[in-house]
């Protein structure tokens, strides 16, 4: 059975989250992972998840990326192994160079508390094959360092290379300036690597895994992983 | 002892809105003059005397590419003085 690993560094705090939507909601294997941990025991997928690691000193996820586990989580990586990054994870990824662009402070100067609607752009990957294509999602974002940036040449090559994962969108799944929370170029929320296990997304899917917390449409991403058998 | 000033700041084409928003507040308070305004960090670095300057201009711009500045947003130039 698949087996997930939730990295904890100093300053996470959606690391229990994920550990028991898995754990709980999804009845899967878990465990977590120390920072300062150097060697990965055996894991199918790896989540980095939300918070303030190293209080996001000097920029958020950068002083994390130099973490002792990290080194070990890039060979993973390397190696075909499934990482997703959620909100801070998410800029752990870019610092640390597994996926492109860079995430700045949202365009309007405010920290960002609500929830938002996901439009699915790339359904045929590992973390969102449970979905259909264009379906649209309700989850929450927080943070105020989410607006996606990168150059226009790697804009095109995400576009060309099916790397969008999702983009913020309206209840009906219309991608415009209105419907975008914090500036992102190309309204973009979630993006993948070039070979596709590699995932960073901003919005937060461990907290819309149960009906109580107002959202299953989460839960996909971690049903999705399970594969189909 | 050696000493390095560091400033990192966005590139020229990101939009800053923290930059942008003190521009703005300037401008409200009569300063109508200021056509341009960035926003940066500034890092003081001292360094062992027992090195050569070009070694510590090769070490200050090592720290700036690998962990001060993020090259994707940022630009960062440096001033290195010797000190007491």
């Amino acid at each position: 059975m698949i087996k997930f690993g939730v990295v904890v560094f100093p300053g996470s705090n959606c690391d229990h989250d994920a550990y028991h939507v898995i754990k709980h909601v999804l009845g899967a294997r878990v465990e977590y992972i120390w920072h300062k941990d150097t060697t990965l025991r055996l894991f199918d997928v790896i989540i980095l998840p939300g918070g303030f690691s190293y209080g996001d000193y000097l920029r958020a996820g950068a002083i994390a990326r130099f973490s002792p586990i990290m080194p070990a989580i890039i060979q993973f990586a390397a190696r075909g192994g499934k990482v997703i990054g959620i909100c801070n994870g998410f800029q752990v990824l870019l610092e640390a160079g597994l996926l492109p662009g860079a995430l700045i402070p949202n365009d309007h100067m405010r920290f960002r508390c609500q929830e938002v609607y996901l439009k699915v752009i790339n359904k045929a990957t590992a973390f969102t094959s449970e979905y259909s294509e264009g379906q649209v999602l309700k989850m929450p974002i927080a943070h105020y360092c989410g607006q996606y940036f990168a150059d226009d040449d790697t804009l095109e090559q995400l576009q060309v290379q099916e790397r969008i994962a999702f983009q913020y969108s309206n209840s009906s799944g219309e991608v415009n300036v209105a419907t975008n929370p914090n500036g992102s170029k190309l309204n973009i929320a979630g993006i993948l690597n070039e070979d596709k296990n590699v995932l960073g997304m901003m919005p937060h899917p461990e907290r819309a895994a149960e009906q109580v917390l107002g959202s299953l449409d989460g839960l996909g991403i971690f049903k999705s992983l399970l594969g189909k058998d | 002892m050696w000493l390095a000033k560091v400033v990192v700041s966005y590139k020229e084409g990101i939009l800053d809105p923290e930059a942008k928003t003190i521009q703005k507040a300037l401008k409200t308070l009569g300063y109508q003059n200021i056509e341009e305004l960035s926003v940066g960090k500034y890092f003081e670095i001292k360094l062992n005397s027992n090195l050569e300057r070009s070694d510590v201009e090769k070490l200050v711009r090592e720290i700036c590419d690998r962990v001060l500045s993020n090259p994707v947003i940022q630009r960062y130039n440096y001033e290195i003085v010797e000190t007491e």
